[in-house]
């Protein structure tokens, strides 16, 4: 770190001036954005352009009306399908953030195990994906699952099955896609963790008459908390409110309410109850987001 | 190391890996298909490039794929310079007002659902054209603010854990020895830090070049990116031009990738020897 006699030398306005302009771009393009959401969640559907009425009026002289209306947030609580795609969000992104853990813990700890060489080699191996397009990803999906597609052909082919299984359009593809697409995303943070780990804690243990398994349950598990959890939140918290995946891969009857706010907008243009969606999908996010936030801080310092 | 576990370790590796690959591996091998059924291989007339020049020929696919080249070389260079801001600052000055409220606006874009952060963003286009003119309709401008903002989050962390881990002591000693804060950070910092940079605007321009959420938000009329056109056809099934254009995006990705981490490796080594 830079002592404080050298900080004051870089000289306060210039230090202002470098964090200034991404504090202000953020602000006006990140933050200010969501006061207006939250605005027009409150404000009436209308068949104009754009399709929603003012919320703040001047009627005649001097008098100001404020007019605001919760009507969007008693429709969502009103109708059981908007409580139902919320729920089934919150199922969907929890049961995929599991299994991405079961498939790629063990993989961070087989990178994190490897000599450093190959490391570099499996860690590009789990970057590259996350480098061609997502969209693309989830649609080689679609050519493996769909009735006369990959996967069916090879069971057909090897005669496990006689007549094609119904895969795509199914809750089960959309799990597939999702811990597909979101899998690098949990490797990496748990990759970072696990690398600082210092393996000798294991072989003492084990040289203490600890199994493998007591081991591993003991020791890595409870030390590499903070990569879980960094490695979960950057599923899970995405994953609620996912459309690309269950757009694709769902079929109609898969409710997301990431889809449900994507049909409001673009189907009903009912922007007013879009933006009504947003707001309790944000409210229902933030805290998994300062806690993920709270953890990367804990990381962070723990490196240091 | 337990025998048996590293059986277990390396078939979860192995299975891992599998499952990452083969799906991008079926999308190469049926590019090369002559069938219009696409996972039906068409043993007589394969391989073949037909689909190939059928992709090159197809204007749509053509004039989208334009229009995501200006948006991701734009918005990566913007990007690559307010990352770079933000990365130095929250690593460089630990103490400043705000600092917090930047570290969170910095880390909240990085797991904000997108179609939270496309809506936001086009209401606040829609405002600010209603009280102010501009940005007077929605098309390249707005979609290139709107993925500046959120590829400029991956920018900063990716510089800012590279400004954690080299030693400022080579800064502090070219301003004892009276170079000025602006030249110190283009002579020492910029330098170092740099192979963090083009990462940062490589990971911006994949970001913006593959984003189709936010884009679907902020686009206007005859704005249509690469990633918008494909979802238009994906929506109603498989198409093998889309084949190729992922066989084509994977092998340019793959060499990109190969060639930056080499270069950075071998950057790596000469910074450790040196």
């Amino acid at each position: 770190m830079i002592r404080p006699g050298h900080l004051r030398k870089v000289g306060v306005s210039g230090r202002g001036l470098v964090v200034a302009l991404p504090y202000l771009w953020l602000l006006l393009f990140f933050v200010v954005p969501f006061v207006i959401v939250l605005k027009i969640s409150f404000s009436d559907i209308d068949l104009a352009i754009p399709p929603y009425k003012p919320l703040i009026e001047w009627i005649g002289k001097n008098s100001l009306a404020i007019k605001v209306n919760f009507n969007n947030y008693a429709f969502l609580f009103t109708d059981p399908l908007y409580i139902h795609a919320f729920l089934n969000s919150i199922k969907v992104a929890f049961i995929s953030t599991l299994l991405c853990l079961i498939i790629g813990y063990p993989m961070a700890y087989g990178i994190a195990r490897s000599t450093a060489s190959t490391r570099n080699v499996l860690l590009l191996l789990v970057v590259l994906p996350f480098w061609t397009s997502l969209l693309l990803r989830v649609y080689a999906w679609i050519g493996l699952l769909k009735a006369n597609g990959v996967i069916n052909n090879v069971l057909i082919w090897f005669g496990v099955i006689h007549e094609p299984l119904t895969m795509l359009y199914t809750p089960f593809a959309m799990y597939v896609g999702i811990v597909y697409s979101y899998l690098p995303f949990l490797i990496l943070p748990l990759y970072a963790n696990l690398e600082k780990m210092d393996w000798q804690l294991l072989e003492a243990a084990e040289d203490l008459g600890c199994r493998p398994w007591q081991a591993f349950y003991k020791i890595t598990l409870p030390l590499s908390r903070n990569g879980i959890l960094a490695g979960s939140m950057l599923v899970f918290i995405p994953a609620v409110g996912e459309f690309v995946i269950p757009a694709l891969l769902g079929g109609p009857n898969a409710l997301m309410i990431g889809r449900v706010l994507w049909d409001e907008f673009f189907s009903n243009r009912a922007w007013p109850v879009a933006s009504a969606v947003a707001i309790l999908l944000l409210i229902l996010l933030v805290p998994f987001m300062m806690w993920y936030q709270s953890v990367q801080a804990r990381e962070s310092a723990g490196a240091r | 190391m337990n025998y048996r576990r590293t059986y277990f370790i390396l078939s979860c590796l192995a299975f891992g890996f599998a499952f990452l690959y083969l799906p991008i591996l079926s999308m190469v091998v049926f590019s090369f298909n002559a069938s219009k059924l696409v996972t039906v291989w068409d043993a007589a007339h394969s391989p073949t490039l037909k689909w190939y020049y059928a992709l090159l020929s197809n204007e749509e696919i053509l004039d989208a794929a334009w229009i995501s080249l200006k948006v991701a070389v734009i918005n990566a260079s913007g990007a690559v310079i307010l990352g770079t801001l933000a990365g130095f600052g929250l690593a460089r000055f630990t103490q400043f007002r705000g600092r917090f409220t930047l570290n969170a606006m910095t880390t909240a874009p990085l797991v904000m659902p997108e179609v939270i952060t496309g809506l936001s963003l086009l209401l606040l286009f829609v405002a600010l054209e209603q009280s102010i003119g501009w940005p007077a309709g929605r098309g390249i401008t707005t979609m290139t603010i709107a993925h500046m903002t959120f590829s400029m989050a991956y920018v900063t962390v990716v510089v800012q854990s590279r400004m954690a881990t080299f030693d400022s002591a080579l800064e502090e000693a070219a301003m004892d020895l009276g170079a000025r804060p602006l030249k110190v950070f283009f002579v020492i910092t910029l330098p170092i830090i740099f192979p963090a940079v083009l990462s940062g605007w490589l990971l911006a321009f994949t970001l913006s070049w593959d984003d189709l959420v936010i884009s679907s938000f902020t686009s206007g009329p005859g704005s249509s990116t690469l990633p918008m056109v494909v979802f238009s056809k994906v929506r109603l099934g498989v198409s093998p031009e889309i084949n190729v254009l992922a066989t084509i995006t994977i092998s340019v990705v793959t060499m990109m990738i190969v060639g930056v981490s080499i270069w950075m490796s071998r950057a790596a080594k000469i910074e450790k020897a040196g």
